[in-house]
C-alpha cells in the first residue's frame, strides 16, 4: 500500500495537522508520501521532509498553488494518484474544499471526517453532530480521506530525510481567481493544536468583555474559541467557531463560560480531556458534560479565575 | 440568470439521534424531520437574488424518496419558483447526488447552483465540491457573502483562519455558511400558493446519471458518554481541582 497526504501549510510552515495526518497513515500501514503544493514553499517542503516516517515529498511549486485553490490542486493530485492507495487530506477548511473535488475527479466516495483506523478499508466517523459513530467500509480502489486531526496524535516533526521531489506540472482554471484575504493576527495557539482552550458564548454580553477570556489565556498558554451566537451576534470573528458547524477541538482543558451547551457547540469539544463550565443557569445543558461546574455570574468568576492561575 | 439549489431533508436540528440497538443504524422513526439549515439559507440566498432581480427563475432539487417533496415545498414557500424531486432512496451517496445535480444542472442550464456547505445528518461537506468537479467549474464553499458582478460572482469565504475572497466566472457552484443571511419565515399565504407551484418528479435512470456507490455501512454505535462531573463552589475550589485533581494547570 502506499497513501499520499495532503499537507496543510501557508508556504512557509507546515500546520501541525499534518503530523497527526502521518499518524493515522501510518496506522493504515504502507509507503508515506507527503504533497506540498504551493508558491515559494520551500520551507514546508523541507519541514515535511524531516517528519519521521516519510518516504518522498512532492513539491510543486507555481503561481497557481499560491492560494491552494481547490481548482487547480485537485487536478494535481489526480495526476499524481496513480499507484496511491489512499489520500488524505486534513479536515480543515483547506482539505474540505479539496478532497472531495479529488474523489470526485477519480470516480470514487470519500470518507468523511475519519476519527478511527479500523482496517486499511475500515474506519470510524462521527455522524450526527457526534451523536453517533459510524463504522465504514470502502471498496474503492482508492480511498479518499479527510482526517480529523484532533483524534490522532501528531508523529515527530523530526528524525526523517525524505527526498524531496520537485513536481513542475501546472494546473490553472481559467475561470477562478484569488480576490484577497483577511487573516485573524494573534500570538496565542491554533484553536485546533492548542492544549487549553477557553471560549465564551452569548453570555459574555459583547465583544470587548472577550478581552477577560484574552487575560485568562494568556496566563495559561490557551486559545481563545466561542459558540455560533457569539460569533453572529459580532463578539467575535467566526474563525473561533466551535462546533459541529466550526472548528473541531480536543485539548487537555476546555473552559466553556456563558455558553448553554447546544448539540452543535458539544460536538465540537465534548472530546476534551477535562471540561470545565462557568454558567449563571444551573441548569445549562453544559454542566452534563462538565468535569467542573461553576454555578456563577462570568463576571465575577472569570477576572477571580485570572487573578487565581 | 437561473439558480438552481439542492436541498436536503434531514433530521431536525433540535433532535438528538438515538442508535438503534441493534446498532445497524440510527433509529429515524417518527423523528422530526426538516429542511438541512445550511440548504435553507442556500434557498434564501436564491430568492434574495431573485427579488433584486438579478435572477429569473429559482429551481429546488432534492434526491430522495417521496417524504423530500415536503422540504421542497418548504422551498416553493420561501420563494423558489419551481421544484424537482429526483426519486431515489434516501441516504443515498454524496458522488451518486452529485452525478444527478450535474444532469439537473445541465438541463436547466444554471448559471449558478447553491448547495448548503454541509447536510447535519452525516456531516459530510462534499456534495458541492463534487458536483463542482464533476462540471470543471470554479467552487466556492462556505460562503458569507455573495455578490453578483455581471457574468462574475465575487464570494466571501470562512476559512481556518479567517476570510477568503474569490472571483468565480458562472456558471459557479457555491454552498453556504452559517453567517451569509438569516432565513425569513414561510408565511401563510405562501404556504397556500407553494401547494400550487409545478414540482417534477423524475428519476436518475432518466437523467442519464450513473449512481456510484462503493462505501458500506457496517455499523453505528453511540459516542463513549462522559463520566458525570461534580460543581464547585467557588472559583477557589475550582482552582484547585485543575491544579491538584486533573492537574491540567500549573
Ligand atoms: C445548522 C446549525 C449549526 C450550528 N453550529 C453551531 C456550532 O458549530 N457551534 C455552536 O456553538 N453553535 C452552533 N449552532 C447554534 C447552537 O444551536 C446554539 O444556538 C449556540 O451554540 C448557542 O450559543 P450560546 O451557548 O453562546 O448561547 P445561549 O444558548 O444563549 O447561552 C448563553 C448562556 O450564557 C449563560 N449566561 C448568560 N449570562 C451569564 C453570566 N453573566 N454569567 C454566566 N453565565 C451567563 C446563560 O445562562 C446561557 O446558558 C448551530 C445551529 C444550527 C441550527
Ligand atoms: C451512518 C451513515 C454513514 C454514512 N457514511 C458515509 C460516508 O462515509 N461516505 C459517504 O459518501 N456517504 C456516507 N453515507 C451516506 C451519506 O449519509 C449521505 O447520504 C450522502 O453522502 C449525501 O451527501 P451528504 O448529505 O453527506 O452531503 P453534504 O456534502 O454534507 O451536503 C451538502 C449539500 O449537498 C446537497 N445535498 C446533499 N444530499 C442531497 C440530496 N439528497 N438532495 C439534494 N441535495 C442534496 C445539499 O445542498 C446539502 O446541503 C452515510 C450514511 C449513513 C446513514
Amino acid at each position: 500500500m502506499s497513501i499520499l497526504i495532503i499537507t496543510e501549510h501557508d508556504n512557509q510552515s507546515l500546520k501541525p495537522v499534518t503530523l497527526s495526518l502521518v499518524t493515522a497513515a501510518q496506522q493504515i500501514g504502507g509507503d508515506i508520501d507527503l504533497l506540498v503544493a504551493g508558491e515559494n514553499a520551500q520551507p514546508a517542503a523541507e519541514a515535511a521532509a524531516s517528519i519521521a516516517g516519510v518516504r518522498k515529498v512532492i513539491h510543486a511549486d507555481n503561481a497557481a498553488y499560491a492560494h491552494q485553490l481547490a481548482e487547480n490542486v485537485s487536478k494535481l493530485v489526480v495526476e499524481l494518484a496513480e499507484g496511491y492507495t489512499h489520500i488524505l487530506a486534513p479536515g480543515t477548511t483547506t482539505g474540505k474544499n479539496l478532497a472531495p473535488r479529488v474523489a470526485a475527479l477519480l470516480g470514487v466516495n470519500q470518507l468523511s471526517d475519519i476519527i478511527a483506523v479500523e482496517a486499511a478499508d475500515t474506519f470510524k466517523r462521527p455522524i450526527y453532530a457526534g451523536n453517533a459513530i459510524a463504522t465504514v467500509k470502502s471498496a474503492d480502489a482508492v480511498k479518499v480521506i479527510t482526517v480529523r486531526g484532533t483524534a490522532f496524535d501528531a508523529a515527530e516533526a523530526s528524525g526523517g530525510s525524505a527526498t524531496v521531489e520537485a513536481c513542475d506540472s501546472v494546473h490553472q482554471h481559467a475561470d477562478v481567481s484569488f480576490v484577497g484575504e483577511e487573516l485573524a493576527k494573534s500570538d496565542r495557539p491554533e484553536l485546533t493544536a492548542a492544549s487549553v482552550v477557553i471560549s465564551g458564548g452569548r453570555g459574555m454580553g459583547n465583544g470587548e468583555n472577550f478581552d477577560m477570556l484574552n487575560k485568562v489565556a494568556d496566563k495559561l498558554g490557551a486559545a481563545v474559541g466561542a459558540s455560533r451566537a457569539a460569533v453572529d451576534a459580532g463578539f467575535v470573528p467566526n474563525d473561533m467557531q466551535v462546533g459541529q458547524t466550526g472548528k473541531m477541538v480536543a485539548p487537555e482543558l476546555y473552559i466553556a463560560v456563558g455558553i448553554s451547551g447546544a448539540i452543535q457547540h458539544l460536538a465540537g469539544m465534548k472530546d476534551s480531556k477535562i471540561i470545565v463550565a462557568i454558567n449563571k443557569d444551573e441548569e445549562a445543558p453544559i454542566f452534563q458534560v462538565a468535569d467542573y461546574g461553576l454555578v456563577a455570574d462570568l463576571f465575577e468568576a472569570v477576572p477571580e479565575l485570572e487573578s487565581r492561575l | 440568470m437561473k439558480v438552481l439549489v439542492a436541498v436536503k431533508r434531514v433530521i431536525d436540528y433540535n433532535v438528538k439521534v438515538r442508535v438503534k440497538s441493534d446498532r445497524s443504524d440510527v433509529d429515524l422513526a417518527n423523528v422530526k424531520m426538516a429542511l438541512n439549515p445550511f440548504c435553507e439559507i442556500a434557498v434564501e440566498e436564491a430568492v434574495r437574488l431573485k427579488e433584486a432581480g438579478t435572477a429569473e427563475e429559482v429551481v429546488v432539487v432534492s434526491i430522495g424518496s417521496k417524504s423530500c417533496q415536503e422540504q421542497l415545498r418548504t422551498a416553493l414557500a420561501l420563494g423558489a419558483d419551481r421544484a424537482i424531486q429526483v426519486d431515489a432512496q434516501d441516504q443515498l451517496d454524496s458522488l451518486s447526488v452529485a452525478r444527478i445535480l450535474q444532469k439537473v444542472a445541465e438541463e436547466e442550464s444554471a448559471d449558478l447552483i447553491l448547495l448548503g456547505k454541509q447536510a447535519i445528518d452525516s456531516d459530510n461537506n462534499q456534495t458541492g465540491q463534487m458536483l463542482a468537479a464533476l462540471m470543471d467549474r470554479p467552487q466556492a464553499t462556505f460562503a458569507s457573502e455573495v455578490v453578483v458582478e455581471g457574468d462574475a460572482l465575487k464570494v466571501t469565504r470562512e476559512i481556518d483562519g479567517g476570510l477568503q475572497t474569490l472571483s468565480l466566472k458562472l456558471p459557479a457552484i457555491v454552498t453556504t455558511d452559517l453567517r451569509l443571511n438569516e432565513p425569513r419565515y414561510a408565511s401563510l399565504p405562501n404556504i397556500m400558493k407553494a401547494k400550487r407551484k409545478p414540482l417534477d418528479v423524475k428519476t436518475p435512470d432518466e437523467l442519464g446519471a450513473q449512481l456510484a456507490g462503493g462505501v458500506e455501512l457496517l455499523s453505528v454505535e453511540p459516542p463513549a458518554e462522559r463520566q458525570a462531573g461534580i460543581k464547585v463552589g467557588s472559583v477557589e475550589e475550582l482552582v484547585d481541582k485543575l491544579r491538584n485533581e486533573a492537574k491540567v494547570v500549573a
